[in-house]
């Protein structure tokens, strides 16, 4: 095994990585030892590949399970289960565990919820670790100063037979944004500004780091929105240091480290971040005060725009291969240049999924929907992160100012954010979401998905139309 | 996994950049098992109307192209989510390259373990590649892994990078699993000097 200089200043992912090597091969790919492996409802084709292999997993005590891609989110289809396809593939998780003997936070257990939500909030996922999980929103981990990234079916095969993954070193990149949040300006924001300036592959590669006053300032849930959304910037992960935010969110977790561990685990995660003179492959830098709230228009998360922004006019558009996708994207989002994106009328909002389903979240949609009526004519839902997101917004009487409101409270899941549990948009809908992606088709054939925070989800779900949710906070 | 090395055959181009694996597998197959015929979900939504005709000028549907077995993608070519069944559904459908100026990464990952080759040229020779397609449809390229080349039907040569690990799975069509586990004492020793159960 080569051993890293020890002197050589290293930046936290160098230090994460080195401490999981297991062996090296000459031609440079590295044999990395998985710490927590994650497992959901959609992973059954590798369980199915492995027991072709008649090979068992290695270390059940490190795989955790929950389903949330296939779980209905409407309390009464989720106890009827009617949906065959559904049910299938939560009984094929629950089969899995049973047989393996990993830890399954099953339908009826208090921890269910979507696995990004559910690996931080019960302090299964911590910082120094790797962690890998067949979804690529698995880099919303990395928030916790942890090595984090989603992988294919095959490779979940591989960890769950040999608890470790061939990986070639990846470049590493640093975004700082200095400086003070602007009024109203979320996490969501700060991503989608960051993913609007590098591009969607303006990452690919790279190993994030994200630094800089404004995000030491994110609360935790902030910073997990921040490392979600990694994946659309084509980043192979996304970290941020831990500091006291991040112990004092761990501390008193169920499956955080209690009494003499803790100090040990607390002395070793103090030794994460990186050395102030490690250097990055690449640097980029974000001025977090000209940060203004931000949506999506078009087809791709690099469409984000400012609120008070408008579509932009393809004739200022130089590219003629960019020209091509905007009038493609107009086409498909029902868009014409120049409209300001304010007066966009919404039918559908969807408020949950693992970038912001968590009860900060819940609790910004909430303050402005309190003592307000979603508009005539539109479909409002609010779907927690997970079953104790649930129990903890209801506990603060979030549930009663939502229904107030006419959103529709529903159970803990993915839902909307993919459909795959045939909660879709109609064709031609136009859903405002606090989602990661504005694919065609993501939130069912035809759907037309503009991504934003919560607060601003809220905001359209009140004024039927995109919002800039600032003139609601003044208000409110 | 079936060991890949030489491939001569058509080329179907998509430029469009950024194309999602969600426009290649939609959401709503990823409950099929991996025995069906993944190549039936292939660009559903964009290469059949919702009536379920073909829709007349998507690539695959062209005549030409209906028995290219290399894909001309465009930048970040398979972005966005990690299944697998993509890859599966390019598979089935009889792809065996897929050339673009670069791709999702764990898109990437995953063809290799499929024997499915992801090869990253220059932008200006996907270009000139997918210019070739079009003024010529079904014009035949060539793959050669072992030389690691791309040659266009009018006879260029590029010359590709690969990991050597890659290279040398997708020849062999190794089982990356069983290879592993011939280093099960490494890991082992691992486990126990980190300690197994916690970390
Ligand atoms: S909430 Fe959406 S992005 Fe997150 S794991 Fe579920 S389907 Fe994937």
């Amino acid at each position: 095994m080569i051993e890293a200089d020890a002197n050589e200043p290293r930046t936290m992912f160098d230090k994460i990585w080195d401490a999981h090597r297991v062996l090296e091969r000459e031609d440079g790919q590295t044999l990395l030892y998985v710490d927590r492996h994650l497992v959901h409802d959609g992973s059954a084709p590798a369980f199915e590949m492995l027991r072709k292999r008649g090979i068992s997993p290695r270390a059940p005590e490190r795989t955790f399970a929950t389903p949330d891609h296939y779980v209905s989110t409407d309390p009464t289809e989720r106890a009827a289960m009617t949906n065959e396809e559904n049910r299938g593939m939560v009984e094929a998780l629950e089969r899995n565990a049973a047989a393996s003997g990993f830890r399954l936070f099953g339908l009826k257990d208090g921890n269910q919820g979507i696995v990004h939500v559910v690996g931080p909030e019960t302090g299964i996922s911590q910082p120094g670790m790797l962690i890998v999980c067949g979804d690529s929103h698995t880099s919303t981990h990395g928030a916790l100063g942890a090595l984090a990234f989603g992988i294919g079916a095959t490779e979940v095969a591989h960890v769950l037979g040999s608890q470790t993954l061939w990986q070639r070193r990846p470049l590493t990149m640093r975004i700082t944004v200095d400086g003070e949040l602007g009024y109203g300006v979320t996490a969501k924001d700060v991503i989608l500004a960051i993913i609007a300036r590098i591009g969607t592959a303006g990452a690919t590669g790279h190993v994030m780091e994200y630094a800089g006053s404004a995000i030491r300032g994110l609360s935790m849930e902030g910073r997990l929105t921040l490392c979600n959304m990694s994946i659309e910037a084509g980043g192979r992960a996304g970290m941020v240091a831990p500091d006291e935010t991040t112990y004092a969110y761990i501390a008193g977790r169920d499956f955080a480290p209690k009494g003499a561990d803790w100090d040990t685990e607390l002395a070793r995660w103090r030794r994460l971040p990186s050395d102030p003179a490690a250097l990055f492959d690449r640097e980029v830098t974000l001025d977090g005060g000209a940060i203004a709230p931000m949506v999506t228009w078009g087809n791709s998360p690099e469409d984000a725009l400012p609120i008070d922004g408008s579509i932009p006019n393809p004739d200022d558009e130089p590219d003629a291969a960019r020209r091509a996708i905007m009038a493609d994207n107009f086409a498909y989002m029902g868009l014409t240049a120049d409209t300001p994106l304010e007066s966009i009328a919404v039918n559908r909002v969807f408020i949950g999924s693992c970038t912001n389903g968590r009860i900060e979240d819940l609790r910004a949609a909430a303050a402005i929907a309190q003592g307000r009526r979603v508009a005539e004519g539109v479909t409002a839902w609010v779907v927690p992160g997970s079953a104790p997101v649930k129990r903890q917004a209801e506990a603060e009487g979030l549930d009663r100012i939502f229904i107030e409101a006419g959103f529709d409270w529903r159970e803990a899941g993915c839902s909307m954010c993919l459909g795959t549990n045939g909660e879709i948009a109609a064709p031609g809908e136009r859903v405002a979401s606090t989602s990661n992606r504005n694919f065609r088709g993501r939130q069912g054939p035809g759907a037309r998905t503009h991504l934003m925070g919560p607060a601003m989800a809220a905001a359209a779900a009140i004024e039927g139309r995109l919002t800039d949710v600032r003139r609601l906070m003044k208000d409110a | 996994m079936e060991p890949v090395s030489r491939i001569r055959a058509g080329a179907v181009p998509f430029a469009r950049a950024n194309i999602d694996t969600d426009q290649i597998l939609p959401a709503r197959y990823l409950a099929r098992p991996r025995d069906d015929n993944h190549g039936e979900y292939l660009f559903r939504d964009v290469r059949l109307a919702p009536d379920g005709s073909e829709v007349e000028d998507f690539p695959l549907n062209r005549p030409h192209w209906r028995e290219a077995r290399i894909v001309l993608g465009g930048a970040n070519f398979a972005c966005g989510s990690s299944r697998e069944n993509a890859v599966w559904a390019l598979y089935d459908h009889g792809i065996r390259a897929v050339i673009a100026p670069s791709f999702g990464d764990i898109f990437a990952n995953n063809s290799v373990k499929n024997g499915m080759l992801a090869i990253v040229l220059p932008a200006d020779a996907v270009a000139e590649l997918m210019a070739e397609a079009e003024a010529e449809p079904g014009a035949e390229i060539s793959v050669d892994l072992p030389a690691q080349t791309v040659t266009s039907a009018g006879g260029t040569v590029w010359q590709f990078d690969i990991d050597p690990f890659a290279k040398r799975s997708l020849l062999e069509g190794l089982d990356e699993l069983a290879f592993t586990l011939t280093h099960a004492d490494d890991i082992a020793a691992f486990e126990r000097r980190i300690g197994r159960g916690n970390s």
